[in-house]
């Protein structure tokens, strides 16, 4: 017998648990919000300037040590940390008043206490204060420009009431996992962008798959109450949207665990992303439509027959 | 749905092949490909620095820098301009901020001054557009005599330019006689040279020849007081102190103006003393410069002199004799790689200007490697757990999804090594993320299958219907994804670029092998066993 996540007559309310989704949406959403004013990410230092250094020490490290011995080169703050194994050890020294030239200084610095030990230095990244503002105002305008670019071809091939229901669920999914950045501190960097990215992509993948489903069953039920066909809808999709998450998660738990150190966070922030992603397409995307008044014969082309084009693109 | 003509069989079969065959390179080592028959497809993917190790710098021209010398230089000119018969009596010559300024006494030769003057504002050449000509500087008069040369914008942008090419060129040149790595150096912006030496394991070497200015200068030595005197006290006018290279540092007392200075050499390579054993470097002068070298050693014999780079006393050797050969020598106290390195400076020639590294990461080779084993394992465990996943889920239809991501994640390395594309961290990221998504095309159609099924349909109706109604849903939701990984990679840089592309490949050839190859297989499936229950 197949595996089969979601039974085949399965019909599950959800347009009814958008009484409980939306107050729990809004409030992680707000959640979120808070923690990202009043706490903040902690910004890696693509964003923020400053240097890390990975090492690897010959046996396991002292760290206590190395740390008095980075504390007495008066660098600021600076933290010291194991990084997967006990013999590698992750150096972050934040950045130095004095413009580019004293970043450089510093890993010159380090190497001195180093100096006659044996020690690898695996790995030595440095940003100066130019490129790290440059680069955050990249990484912000790369996630506006792709929800702006889907928004439009969403709006492009549905009705309204979808583009901005995609958005806004996608809206949520980010903010959800900034929130999650938030929450466990994590280092937030170029690839925590790329990986908020890729959950706008993979979310509204998610919707537009259950969207795509909705658009047919009002086509085909013209009769029916909205609520009816949303539910509908949802459940006829359900299968596939588990089915696909749990694929993808699976992948994505064997990088975790398996993808080494430096992408680890990246990998966790794209996991909570898809599991957020796969719950908002659910009990979000679609209750969305009602809240805007998508009437159940939207899709009929007689409806907007002076708007030729428009019934076209949906046709 | 499931017909397929035969020449498209062919041409579904032979893209799938295509991926193997441009795959499969990557399994050998450079060795072994040699022996391969030429036929064959021979390249490998190019690893991103962050699995291969490497170093990446960003510089930036130091702009200040520049402005404050070339205002200096500006300002010895306009001495000069204003000094020739009839002189132009003048006050308060300098450097003032980021403009050249000088007050003219007379006010009544205010306006002769600015005739005079006029032709250092320096025309650019570069103007191709006609209209307003443009000049490099902008000068100004004020009533009370006041003359100030200011950068024109259109001035400033026109040096960076040629001062970045031109830096470029130099940098080529050093990195090319060291001849570790292939690095690649490119512009960036306007004021910007990215520099990348992927297998690069002494970044701090690559950082070191490539960010020196290695401005070579030779400066008689002032011996009216010591280096100490002329710091507590003030040095007297045109002279200037600077330190030695060695630890401690020595101040010395020099002439301000050079008598010569690294542009006029033509070699320079490295020996080794044949008392000391030391290395040190032989330099010769182009003819010009000879003739310079030997008229001022013949002035000024038993008198030292500085060997200068980039403002630090590297020696200051006695003039013992006139040098008239044209050449000389440098010792002071090398390592063998350290003479060798300033031997390539100095036959690279100087850079125009300051550079500053404003960005740097450099990876050892062994997280590099480190990295690939994890990312190796990662993508197979991975996959392995989705293929079975997929046969679990469903059946022989499951199998058939399997092959079609395998026949992807080909197609996927496929691509990558024919375009030359990178691969980094991020990228293998982005592949194991496509390994999971990729079957999400094949979900939407079993799905959709199933469903018909169950309307009633019979099987091969079913399929057909299953196929042909999946392919909008997984063509918009692919396209959506296809945005995000377009504006990652227009607005995204190295690694995040990366994870793009990967991300971009893995979308097209997700559809093509979870839509088109799978479908190819189910029709092949159907044609021979002609099922009347769906085993799905």
């Amino acid at each position: 017998m197949l595996l089969r996540i979601v039974p085949d007559n399965t019909h599950i309310k959800f347009m009814w648990l958008r009484k409980v989704s939306f107050p729990l949406s809004i409030l992680l959403v707000i959640a979120s919000l808070a923690g990202f004013f009043l706490v903040g990410l902690n910004y890696g230092i693509d964003f923020k300037g400053g240097t890390i250094i990975e090492i690897k020490t010959d046996g396991p490290a002292d760290i206590g040590a190395i740390r008095s011995e980075l504390s007495s080169l008066n660098l600021g703050d600076v933290q010291v940390q194991e990084f997967g194994e006990p013999d590698d050890i992750l150096i972050r020294v934040e950045e130095q008043p004095g413009g580019e030239l004293a970043q450089q200084s510093v890993v010159s610095r380090v190497r001195t206490i180093f100096e006659g030990q044996n020690v690898d230095f695996r790995r030595v990244e440095v940003v100066g204060p130019r490129v790290s503002g440059e680069l955050a105002q990249a990484g912000a305008i790369a996630v506006a420009a792709a929800l702006l670019a889907i928004l439009f071809y969403i709006w492009f091939r549905f009705e309204w009431q979808f583009a901005v229901g995609a958005i806004l669920t996608t809206a949520n999914d980010v903010v959800i996992t900034v929130g999650l950045f938030v929450l466990l501190q994590l280092d937030f960097s170029l690839s925590s962008i790329a990986a908020v990215l890729t959950i706008i992509g993979y979310s509204l993948n998610d919707t537009v798959v259950v969207y795509d489903r909705i658009r047919e069953n009002l086509r085909k039920y013209k009769k029916r109450p909205l609520t009816e066909v949303l539910d509908l809808s949802i459940n006829e999709t359900l299968s596939r949207t588990t089915m696909t998450s749990l694929t993808t998660l699976l992948a994505l738990v064997a990088l975790y665990v398996f993808g080494g150190e430096v992408i680890q966070s990246f990998t966790l922030a794209m996991i909570f992303g898809i599991v957020i992603g796969t719950y908002s397409s659910i009990f979000l995307a679609a209750p969305f439509l009602i809240l805007f008044n998508l009437r159940a014969d939207a899709m009929d082309p007689k409806d907007d027959g002076e708007k030729d084009s428009d019934s076209k693109a949906t046709a | 749905m499931l017909y397929f003509a035969r020449w498209k069989i062919a041409l579904i079969v032979l893209v799938v092949a295509a991926g193997i065959l441009t795959t499969l390179p990557n399994f050998f080592s450079a060795k072994q490909l040699e022996s391969w028959p030429d036929f064959l497809p021979k390249n490998q993917m190019v690893l991103g620095l962050d699995l291969q190790g490497g170093a990446y710098l960003l510089y930036e021209v130091d702009k200040q820098d520049y402005i404050q010398k070339r205002m200096k230089a500006l300002v010895s000119d306009i001495r000069t301009t204003l000094r020739e018969e009839p002189r132009i009596g003048y006050t308060g010559l300098g450097v003032q901020g980021e403009a050249a300024q000088v007050r003219i006494r007379d006010l009544t030769r205010l306006a002769d001054a600015e005739e005079r003057l006029q032709p250092l504002v320096n025309p650019l050449v570069s103007n191709l557009f006609g209209g307003q000509p443009v000049n490099e500087f902008e000068m100004t008069a004020s009533d009370d005599g006041l003359i100030r040369f200011s950068y024109t914008e259109q001035g400033l942008e026109d040096r960076m330019a040629a001062i970045v090419q031109q830096s470029i060129e130099v940098i080529r040149r050093r990195v090319d006689e060291i001849g570790t790595t292939e690095p690649n150096i490119q512009r960036q912006g306007t004021d910007r040279i990215l520099v990348e030496a992927p297998g690069e394991n002494d970044p701090e070497r690559l950082k070191d020849l490539v960010g020196q200015t290695a401005q070579l200068t030779f400066h008689m030595v002032d011996t009216s007081m010591s280096g100490e005197q002329a710091l507590q006290n003030r040095p007297p006018a045109g002279t200037v102190v600077m330190m030695s290279v060695d630890d401690p540092p020595f101040p010395y007392l020099l002439e301000e103006t050079p008598l010569l200075s690294g542009e006029d050499l033509v070699d320079a390579q490295v020996t080794f003393d044949q008392r000391t054993n030391e290395p040190v470097v032989n330099f010769r002068f182009n003819q010009s410069g000879a003739r310079k070298f030997a008229q001022i050693t013949q002035q000024n014999v038993n008198r030292p002199f500085a060997i200068v780079l980039d403002d630090e006393v590297i020696s200051a050797p006695v003039i013992r004799e006139p040098i008239t050969g044209g050449s000389g020598q440098i010792s002071g106290n090398f390592t063998v790689e350290g003479a060798n390195d300033l031997a390539v400076l100095l036959r690279a020639g100087a850079l125009p200007a300051k550079l500053t590294v404003i960005e740097e990461r450099s990876i050892g080779p062994g997280l590099g490697a480190d990295s690939i084993e994890a990312g190796k394992l990662a993508s197979i465990i991975g996959g392995a757990l989705v293929i079975v996943f997929m046969i679990l889920a469903y059946g022989r239809f499951g199998i058939i999804a399997d092959i079609a991501l395998m026949a992807n994640v080909f197609l996927i390395f496929g691509a990558l090594t024919v375009l030359q594309a990178t691969l980094t961290l991020p990228g293998i990221a982005g592949i194991v993320l496509t390994i999971g998504m990729a079957v999400d095309a094949n979900v939407l159609i079993f799905e959709r299958i199933r469903e018909e099924a169950r309307a009633g349909r019979s099987a091969v109706s079913a399929i057909d219907a299953g196929y042909s109604r999946a392919l909008g849903t997984i063509l918009d939701a692919n396209i959506t994804t296809l945005i995000a990984a377009v504006i990652l990679f227009q607005l995204g840089s190295g690694p995040v670029r990366g994870f793009a592309v990967t991300l971009a490949i893995g979308i097209f050839t997700t559809v093509f092998s979870a839509f088109t190859f799978s479908r190819l297989l189910v029709a092949l499936w159907v044609r021979r066993r002609r099922p009347s229950k769906l085993p799905i």
